[in-house]
């Protein structure tokens, strides 16, 4: 799918940039260069929103382009259905990832389908943001992860940046699709850095594509957003084991690069699918079942999870028993020294 | 009790008292009237525009005709369901015919006839109900949004189309229909606060037709009547009889005028009633006596504008007969369309999903393709 056309990388501009601030930048540049790109939600106003992603926008672009809602997140969605009948393109924040639960009907019911049932005439340019997932110490339905919900829906991009540049080029990809885009934003990593220019993003791939992080001979970490930066951190200590570990990258869950993941599972014959999301019904089943399907000649060993388990999400202050964490992902790579 | 009477007002902890509270606005304006508004058979209808009015009967007698032959289709398994607005002709019409071209209508599953009185072909209106798409039209090229099966959904896209046409400089008007039922639905709230804090240029028609399904308004509601519930929202709730043409027609317009003036949403209320069952899959025995479908009969919409203008010397047998005429031709039009069976591509199931296909799907259309190509070999 499409590439965001960039700038050359200037090495010289490049500093510590956190995600959050290459968010901001993404929507800036997307607003300033397509007057019909509008955002909106509870508190994306003066406050910038409570994780700050929308800071300065109203300032840049007035209320009628940075827009406080009522806090209704049905009423927020189901607005913007109507905006893009218009021809904008809204970008729609709900806050936190259990938030958006009021929306779900206006999403399953419209946003997904409108391109279908007229055929083509309607389509749906919304990019729906949900900051997601665990790790920050959050209360109750502060840090789920819902991606199942939104994979098991038709009509429906499902993407998830789990580096600086990605959150930056995966945003601008997201905002110029014509199909609605869940935008997860894993929270913990909103601060995490890296040397990036906001001058001069870098060209990534656009929706679709997955990316080999860490190159490896012995097996195959699948993951994505949050958990990526926990993968690499277990590839990095299973080298002390003898086990060199490939990462990779699904950036983009629908539609799922099935390609790549294919080649690097038929490459090491091994494969672990890592997410913070519950693993009963939840997007390893699904990866993993492809794999079998696709691999099974090659694969050494049965594909492995590594998920969160299958309760409600924790009190934060058990929340790192239910997390996948270093150590578990270790141990499930230990599990491929399969023998019959 | 007044706020200084509750208990724990007065303690001592609470450092300053609170600022004094007023209301923000006189609510009365916003308040609809007691009794629903009427113009037929009063002293109002001296003012009815006779070419209005004429038109708006021909296209009641029209869309009488058109549920007639909608159920009949239904009947001879030509449609899966329909859900008749015999009764309700008034609302449906007015809806339409209070629009300009530029504004937007958005239908509930209920509402073909609104699509049909604002210029949608017939047969393009009942594809949902046939079976064979679920939106036969274009909306952007009707400005009538897809037929809304969820309840009240669309209300906050009308709300979110008329606020982006104002964003952009347009002066279009979103009309949103909604049942009564539909009224008691998170969105039908979400909607209406909406389109109050953005003074967005909407009106919401409310047909309360007595009946969600089966179930009465009395279980519906607690509000004195569906209009009330605009106050809390800080709009005019407007209270029509639903049954009364012009009425209806002279209430929706002066809403869609404030809408389009700057002046914000209008809820109006229209109380009518839904004489057939609410759909064919509906036994309306099991919740209603007869005697109360027989008093609403006697309050028909067609023959109320009949009475009017027949005695006010606007419309005479050859007048009516014209009418009938008129609707016996879209009727037969609407045989044909719907007797012919539509040509469907099952490929068609791939091709609308995402702009771009998604290697997934092709993999799927090409399972399918085989599977139809085997088929016909066979």
């Amino acid at each position: 799918m499409t590439t965001v056309a960039a700038k050359p990388v200037s090495k010289a501009a490049a500093k510590p940039a956190t995600m959050a601030q290459a968010l901001n930048r993404a929507l800036r540049d997307a607003m300033a260069e397509d007057p019909t790109v509008h955002v909106m939600g509870e508190d994306v106003g003066a406050l910038g929103g409570v994780f700050r992603i929308t800071d300065g926008l109203v300032k840049e672009f007035g209320e009628d382009r940075c827009t406080d809602t009522p806090l209704a997140e049905a009423g927020i969605l189901g607005a913007a259905v109507g905006m893009a009948m218009y021809g904008l393109r809204p970008v729609v924040e709900m806050q936190f990832d259990a938030f958006a639960y009021p929306a779900f009907e206006q999403l399953i019911s419209h946003v997904s389908r409108m391109r279908n049932r007229t055929r083509g005439a309607m389509p749906m340019p919304i990019t729906i943001r949900v900051p997601y997932g665990g790790g920050i110490g959050g209360v109750e339905h502060h840090s789920d992860s819902s991606e199942a919900y939104y994979l098991a829906t038709p009509g429906l991009h499902v993407v998830t940046p789990a580096t600086v540049e990605d959150a930056y080029g995966l945003m601008r990809a997201a905002i110029a699709s014509d199909d609605p885009v869940i935008f997860l934003e894993p929270k913990r990593l909103y601060w995490s850095k890296a040397d990036w220019s906001p001058e001069a993003p870098t060209a990534v791939p656009g929706i679709g594509k997955a990316l080999v992080r860490r190159a490896g001979t012995s097996a195959t970490l699948i993951t994505y957003g949050p958990s990526l930066p926990v993968c690499l951190e277990a590839a990095e200590a299973a080298r002390e084991e003898g086990w060199d570990l490939e990462v990779l990258d699904l950036r983009s869950l629908v539609p799922f690069d099935e390609e790549t993941v294919v080649a690097a599972v038929r490459r090491t014959g091994r494969a672990v699918v890592v997410h913070e999301a519950n693993g009963f019904g939840g997007p390893g089943a699904e990866i993993a079942a492809r794999i079998m399907e696709r691999c099974f000649h090659h694969l050494e060993a049965p594909v492995l999870r590594v998920t969160g388990f299958d309760i409600p999400y924790p009190p934060p202050m058990l929340e790192k028993h239910h997390l996948p964490g270093v150590d578990r992902i270790l141990d499930t790579v230990a599990r491929l020294q399969w023998e019959n | 009790m007044t706020v200084q009477e509750l208990p724990g007002a007065g303690a001592s902890h609470r450092p300053t008292p609170p600022p004094a509270w007023r209301p923000r606005t006189d609510a009365a304006p916003l308040l609809p009237d007691p009794e629903p508004y009427r113009v037929l058979g009063t002293p109002a209808a001296e003012k009815l525009d006779p070419e209005l009015m004429r038109r708006c009967y021909a296209e009641l007698v029209r869309g009488r005709r058109y549920n007639a032959q909608a159920t009949a289709l239904t009947r001879q398994g030509r449609l899966a369901v329909y859900p008749s607005t015999v009764g309700q002709e008034a609302c449906e019409i007015a809806a339409a015919l209070v629009l300009e071209e530029r504004d937007w209508l958005f239908p509930s599953y209920r509402d073909t006839l609104a699509a049909v009185a604002r210029g949608l072909d017939p047969v393009q209106a009942l594809t949902l109900l046939r079976g064979d798409w679920h939106t036969g039209y274009d909306p952007r090229e009707h400005r009538i949004a897809p037929l809304c099966t969820p309840l009240a959904t669309q209300l906050p896209h009308a709300v979110g189309l008329a606020h982006a046409a104002r964003l952009r400089g347009d002066d279009v008007v979103a009309l949103a229909m909604v049942g009564d039922g539909g009224t008691s639905e998170g969105d039908f709230h979400e909607a209406l606060n909406f389109a109050a804090v953005w003074k967005a240029p909407v009106v919401f028609l409310v047909q309360n037709n007595g009946f969600a399904i089966s179930v009465p308004l009395a279980k519906q509601t607690a509000a004195p009547t569906l209009a009330h519930k605009a106050v809390g929202y800080g709009m005019p709730g407007r209270l029509v009889d639903g049954n009364d043409i012009a009425a209806v027609h002279e209430v929706l317009s002066e809403a869609v005028r404030r809408a389009r003036a700057g002046g914000g949403p209008t809820l109006v209320e229209a109380v009518t009633y839904r004489m057939e069952a609410h759909t064919n899959a509906d036994d309306a025995t099991r919740y209603r006596e007869d005697s109360e479908v027989a008093a609403w009969k006697a309050h028909d919409p067609v023959e109320l504008l009949e009475r009017e203008l027949t005695a006010r010397g606007l419309l005479d047998a050859e007048g009516i007969q014209q009418a009938k005429d008129a609707a016996e031709v879209m009727a037969a039009a609407l045989r044909e369309g719907m007797n012919a069976d539509p040509v469907l591509d099952p490929m068609d199931l791939f091709a609308h999903v995402y702009a771009e296909q998604t290697d997934r799907l092709r993999e799927q259309a090409a399972l399918l393709r085989a599977e139809l190509e085997a088929g016909a070999e066979g």
